[in-house]
């Protein structure tokens, strides 16, 4: 087995006595004073993430010319600079090979953010699919990201890197100087509250902890909180909700599927389309304080329908909420389950997405 | 006086005056971390020692909790059905599960005492 890869803020989340767990082959922070806290916080203040596990890819060339626009299911020609598109990588079967963002820094440049687990297989799909002469190269090693996220997430970036950071919005970036290196400051994030993405070069990732953290608005949260947050708003987790063996169509998640254009996996896809889905992705809210988990099984009118992707018991809402794949007639909207485990029986109810719809995201 | 008896699974039992108070030790409410449901036993089962008493879910992980001794519960702490976090701010106080009847009370040879269970804490 691979040795564990660490982030370049191992020692700080050492020494602030984290729980450390192997995540997509890193060493990662799980929790510093405990999820539920964590989780509070970001959703009343400003929480620090460390991101550096995740993957940064960089094109530079023509677009169009180099096969770039027909390797994901959105286009990458028709982002405006300066903005971001979130989609999907597949194979031929229509099968997601990942979910990414791309980030159009130039007409002649983009930068693709992907998942860390992820980073190498992405980086040999994309490279195979672009014509042999194209600059493409992986900088996910060289590159640091911190997520800050939380209602006051803006002031506390207004305050210390000034008032350019206020006029970002939404799936918006800009690159600006911080702490003297030219730094991507994206309006993105991964737990439905206003926030930021900063990309920065790795050997300034410390430095740029210590001083957001040095704020008195801001705390650490980990990888477990980032789970709880995330699962609320009804984000799929790489690797637990969407995989290889599953679609776009069949996550719910069509919206981010061109279909005006061409990209792999897109035949698969039509068809799919036109046999119709023969698992849909459902989310499920639990009558109870119990958590659904990953395995469980799901079960509509007396017969198992599918299993648990993703559960968690949500602080905001009081009760477990689940992600899960079944029959279509199980995903409508009121559909009662019941999720099973050993002895473990509870009764749910299949509901729209988000579970949470409370967040600052959009403030 | 009380007597306190902790298993290998880290529950720990209080037998005082004829009555067993059972929970989980500080310790195993610590690597659980934030605790958010305790499935609590009905009043009235009987169990035998080591057998499934109730069930204990953290954000990280679902749990049984087994009967130290063998008996009847014969109460339940209810507050932990809205407010299991006690468990983790008093694990060994407030945070107790269940009362128990305990049926025999010799099996308390198949315990830990408190000093026995801090030195296997210390092996794991």
């Amino acid at each position: 087995m691979e040795a564990l890869k660490s982030t370049p803020l191992l020692a700080r989340h050492q020494q602030m006595k984290a729980l450390l767990a192997p995540f997509g082959g890193w060493n990662m922070p799980i929790q510093y004073e405990g999820i539920i806290a964590e989780h509070r916080w970001c959703r009343e203040k400003a929480s620090l993430f460390d991101i550096c596990h995740m993957g940064e890819f960089l094109f530079r060339g023509d677009i169009a010319a180099s096969g770039m626009e027909d390797v994901f299911t959105f286009s990458v020609a028709s982002i405006p600079v300066g903005r971001s598109r979130y989609g999907f990588l597949l194979n031929e079967e229509g099968g997601i090979i990942d979910d990414l963002i791309v980030f159009r820094l130039a007409e002649d440049e983009t930068m693709i953010v992907v998942n860390a687990a992820t980073i190498d297989n992405d980086f040999s799909v994309i490279r195979s699919r672009l014509k042999p002469d194209t600059r493409f190269s992986n900088i996910s090693a060289d590159t640091g990201k911190l997520d800050i996220q939380g209602p006051l997430s803006r002031e506390v970036l207004v305050d210390a890197f000034g008032p350019e950071i206020d006029r970002i919005p939404y799936f918006k970036f800009v690159r600006m100087n911080i702490l003297g290196v030219e730094a991507i400051v994206s309006r993105t994030g991964y737990t439905g509250e206003l926030g930021y993405e900063i990309f920065l070069p790795a050997g300034k990732v410390a430095e740029l902890w210590d001083l957001l953290l040095a704020d008195q608005r801001v705390k650490a949260a980990g990888l477990g909180a980032r789970d709880v947050l995330r699962l609320e708003v009804g984000y799929s987790l790489y690797g637990s909700d969407i995989d290889e063996g599953t679609t776009p169509l069949e996550a719910g998640l069509g919206a981010f599927v061109n279909f005006d254009k061409e990209f792999t996996g897109k035949g698969a896809l039509l068809e799919q389309q036109r046999a119709g889905v023969k698992r849909v992705k459902a989310a499920f809210r639990v009558a109870s304080r119990r958590s659904p988990r990953h395995h469980y099984e799901i079960c509509f009118e007396g017969e198992a329908v599918g299993s648990v992707t993703s559960g968690v018991f949500s602080p905001m809402l009081g009760c477990g909420v689940g992600l899960g794949y079944v029959r279509p007639e199980a995903a409508a909207i009121g559909a009662p389950l019941t999720i099973r485990h050993d002895s473990v029986s509870m009764e749910a109810t299949v509901v729209e997405l988000p579970f949470f719809r409370g967040g600052s995201l959009r403030s | 006086m009380t007597e306190t008896y902790f298993t290998k699974e880290h529950e720990w039992v209080k037998i005082k005056d004829g009555v067993a108070s059972v929970g989980i030790s500080e310790h195993a409410a610590h690597e659980l971390g934030d605790i958010t449901f305790v499935e609590l036993p009905q009043v009235g089962k009987t169990v035998k020692q080591f057998d499934v008493l109730a069930g204990i879910e953290s954000v990280k992980a679902a749990s049984d909790i087994y009967a130290p001794l063998s008996g009847k519960v014969t109460k339940v702490n209810e507050a932990l059905n809205d407010t299991p976090e006690i468990v983790n701010e008093a694990a060994e106080e407030a945070g107790w599960i269940a009362w128990l009847e305990p049926s025999d009370l010799s099996e308390v040879k198949n315990l830990m005492s408190k000093a026995e269970y801090d030195e296997f804490l210390k092996g794991l």
